[in-house]
C-alpha cells in the first residue's frame, strides 16, 4: 500500500485441496510469531476440489486495519502451475515484485515471453514443491513447502518462524514431515538464488 | 492472551468465556465456524456446564434460545442472512418477552439471487425488531462485544445481536488478545433474571395484550432500548478501564474534529476508509470517519454531535432499501436535521463485492468536488444493466435478469441458440 513502505502483502494462488487456504494461515502466524502484525483470509468463493482458488495474507509493523482483498501484491505464489494462462495470476504485482511457482520446470521454460523482462530475476523463482510433497509427506500437497521457498525467496519470514508454525498447524509425524519438505523448499529456493546471483556477476 | 487465530474462533472462544449454559444453533455460510468451535468447546467439556442443542432449523434455534432464557439459563445462538429470515417470527418475540438472548450475526446478503458473501441487508431485515444491533469493526472488536453483549442484555432484559461481517471478520486470521476466565467473570456477573419460569413461582410469559396495554409495553421496550443508549458507552468505558481497550461504544470518530468531510459507516470497511482518509490527511485534506457501533439503539446525540462542524456527511451503506434509497442514511438525516449539510448515500459492497481503498478514494475525490450524487451505487457497471434493459425492452420474453446478468459477465457460458 502506498504511503506505508513497511507492510508486505502475499497473494497464493491454486486450487481447491491443495492448501491454499492454510498456507495463507500458517504464513501469518509464522509473522505473528515473529511479533509482527498479520492477517490472512481466503477469497471467499465457493471451494470446490480443483476449482481455483485465491488466499491473501498481509504482513506489517503497525495493525493492519484494512480488510481490502490484496489488490497490488509484492509477492505471489503459486501452487498449481497449471493456472498459469488460466487466471490472471500477476494481476497488481509490481515489478519488484516476487514470484514462486510450483513446478519442476525452470522460470524460464514457462513461456512467459517479455511480461519479466523488467523483473529482478532473483526474484523469480521455480520450485518443485509437489515433488519436494510427494517425498517427505508421500502426498501431492505443495502448500507448506513452498512457505519455505518464500522465506528463502522474500525473507520476509525466517526458516525458523515458518518451521515453527507448520509444526504447530500439523500435529506429530505430519508436522515433522511438513517441516522437513520446508527445510528443502528453502535449501533448494536458497540455492537457486545463489546460481542467479553468481550467473550476474560472471 | 494476544493470538493469532480465525475470527470465528476468538468469537466462539470468548462465548464460552461468557459461560452460556444453553447454546443452540443451525449451521449456515458464514457463520458455520462460529458455531462448530463453540460446539468443540463444549463437547471437549472446556464450556462446561452448557448444554448444546443441534436443533433442526433456525426457527427452532430461536425458539429454543426463548424457551432456555424464559427459564433463566444463559442462552446464545448465531445465525446469518436467510437462516434469520428463518428466524424472524422468533427474533421479535424474544426482544418482545425481553429475554437477554446473545446472538452472533455474521452479516450475509438475502437472495435471491441466492449469494453467501457479505452485506448488512440481514441486519437491516431486523432493525425494528426490538433487538439491540452492535456493529464489530474488527475481530478484536468482535470478541470484546459479546462479553459487553451479554452484560448489556441481562441488565436490561433486551436481546442483544453482534453483527460481525461475513467472511471479511469471521474467516479472517488476525492478531486477537483473548480475555482471561478471571476477568470475564468479574466483568460478567451470573445472570439474575427479571422474570423466569419456576414452578414455585408460577407467571405467565407472553401472555396477549390487547389495545388496552399493546402501544404501553411497546413504549417501555422503546424506554429501555433508550436505557440502553446511556449503558453502552458506560459499559465500554469499564471495559475500557479493566482490559485497557477502546471496544464498543455508540459511536467511533476518526480524525473528524476538523473535517469538513465525515464518511460514517459500520463493520470492518472502517479499516479500509481509516486507510484512505489518512492518505487523504497526508495531503492536508479535512476529512474523516464516523463508525456507528451501536446502531440500534440508534445514537442519534452522539452522531448529530460529531457531524456538527462537518460541510458534507457521506453515508456508506452495505444494504439499501430498494425503491428508497439508504437505510443508515435516512436514521442519520433524522438525527442531523440540519439543512446546511450535504447528506450523501453510496451504496456499497453488496453481496460480497470488494470495497477497496482505490474506490474509497474516488468517494472522497468526487466529495471534495461536491460532485456525488445524493445516491451512488460504488462500482456498479451501468453498462451491463443497460444492456439487460435493452434486453427487456426488446423482447418480452427476456428472462431471469440475474442469468442475464452473469451470461453477461461470462460467468456463465452463452446459450447454444443464444
Amino acid at each position: 500500500m502506498k504511503g506505508n513502505k513497511t507492510m508486505f502483502q502475499i497473494r497464493i494462488h491454486g486450487r481447491g485441496g491443495q492448501g491454499v487456504v492454510t498456507a495463507a494461515e500458517i504464513l501469518s502466524v509464522a509473522a505473528f510469531d515473529e511479533g509482527r502484525h498479520a492477517q490472512a483470509f481466503p477469497s471467499f468463493g465457493s471451494e470446490r476440489t480443483g476449482a481455483p482458488v485465491v488466499s491473501f495474507c498481509r504482513i506489517d509493523d503497525r495493525l493492519i486495519r484494512t480488510h481490502e482483498p490484496v489488490m497490488e501484491p509484492d509477492a505471489v505464489i503459486i501452487q498449481d502451475v497449471t493456472l498459469i494462462h488460466q487466471v490472471d495470476l500477476f494481476s497488481g504485482l509490481s515489478r519488484d515484485g516476487y514470484v514462486l511457482i510450483n513446478t519442476s520446470s525452470s522460470f524460464s521454460e514457462l513461456n512467459f515471453g517479455d511480461f519479466f523482462d523488467q523483473f529482478h530475476p532473483d526474484r523469480l523463482m521455480t520450485c518443485p514443491a509437489t515433488d519436494i510433497a510427494l517425498e517427505h509427506l508421500g502426498r501431492p500437497l505443495p502448500n507448506a513447502a513452498l512457505l519455505g521457498g518464500f522465506a528463502a525467496l522474500t525473507g520476509e519470514v525466517t526458516m525458523g518462524a515458518i518451521d515453527k508454525a507448520v509444526r504447530e498447524h500439523f500435529a506429530g509425524s505430519v508436522g515433522e514431515r511438513n517441516a522437513a519438505a520446508v527445510k528443502a523448499a528453502f535449501d533448494y529456493v536458497a540455492s537457486k538464488i545463489k546460481q542467479v546471483a553468481r550467473a550476474s556477476t560472471n | 492472551m494476544l493470538r493469532q487465530i480465525e475470527g470465528s474462533r476468538a468469537i466462539a472462544e470468548t462465548v464460552a468465556l461468557c459461560r452460556p449454559e444453553v447454546v443452540c444453533a443451525y449451521p449456515i455460510s458464514p457463520q458455520t465456524h462460529i458455531i462448530e468451535a463453540v460446539g468443540e468447546l463444549v463437547k471437549a467439556g472446556t464450556l462446561t456446564p452448557c448444554e448444546f442443542i443441534n436443533v433442526e432449523s433456525e426457527f427452532a434455534a430461536m425458539s429454543v434460545a426463548i424457551g432456555a432464557s424464559a427459564t433463566g439459563a444463559r442462552a446464545y445462538t448465531a445465525t446469518s442472512s436467510q437462516g434469520l429470515l428463518f428466524m424472524m417470527e422468533a427474533v421479535y418475540n424474544a426482544a418482545g418477552l425481553g429475554l437477554p438472548i446473545v446472538m452472533t450475526l455474521a452479516n450475509r446478503a438475502i437472495g435471491a439471487p441466492i449469494n453467501i458473501w457479505n452485506d448488512h441487508s440481514d441486519a437491516m431485515a431486523v432493525r425494528d425488531s426490538g433487538w439491540i444491533q452492535l456493529f464489530a469493526e474488527s475481530n478484536q472488536e468482535a470478541a470484546d462485544l459479546h462479553v459487553q453483549a451479554f452484560r448489556l442484555a441481562e441488565e436490561l432484559s433486551i436481546p442483544v445481536m453482534v453483527c460481525v461481517d461475513g467472511f471479511i471478520l469471521t474467516h479472517a486470521v488476525e492478531g486477537v488478545d483473548l480475555l482471561e476466565q478471571s476477568f470475564v467473570d468479574a466483568f460478567l456477573p451470573p445472570y439474575e433474571p427479571r422474570q423466569v419460569l419456576d414452578t414455585n413461582a408460577p407467571v405467565s410469559i407472553g401472555a396477549m395484550v390487547g389495545p388496552e396495554a399493546f402501544e404501553e409495553v411497546r413504549y417501555l421496550a422503546h424506554l429501555r432500548q433508550l436505557d440502553a443508549l446511556e449503558r453502552i458507552p458506560e459499559i465500554a468505558q469499564e471495559f475500557f478501564e479493566a482490559s485497557g481497550r477502546d471496544s464498543g461504544g455508540l459511536v467511533r470518530p476518526y480524525r473528524t474534529d476538523d473535517a469538513e468531510v465525515i464518511v460514517v459507516a459500520m463493520g470492518s470497511v472502517l479499516g479500509t476508509l481509516k486507510d484512505a482518509v489518512d492518505l487523504r490527511r497526508d495531503l492536508g485534506e479535512r476529512v474523516g470517519v464516523l463508525g456507528v457501533t451501536s446502531f440500534r439503539p440508534f445514537p442519534s446525540e452522539a452522531i448529530r454531535d460529531a457531524l456538527k462542524h462537518a460541510r458534507q456527511v457521506v453515508v456508506i451503506e452495505k444494504a439499501f432499501s430498494i425503491g428508497a434509497g439508504g437505510v443508515l442514511s435516512s436514521d442519520i438525516a433524522i438525527a442531523m436535521h440540519r439543512e446546511e449539510t450535504l447528506l450523501r448515500t453510496v451504496v456499497a459492497g453488496l453481496g460480497g463485492r470488494a470495497i477497496t481503498r482505490r474506490s474509497l478514494e474516488k468517494v472522497l475525490d468526487d466529495a471534495s468536488d461536491n460532485e456525488l450524487a445524493p445516491l451512488t451505487f460504488l462500482d456498479l457497471d451501468h453498462d451491463a444493466v443497460d444492456r439487460e434493459r435493452a434486453r427487456m425492452q426488446a423482447t418480452r420474453r427476456s428472462g431471469p435478469s440475474a442469468e442475464n446478468l452473469l451470461r453477461d459477465r461470462g460467468t456463465v457460458s452463452q446459450k447454444a441458440d443464444a
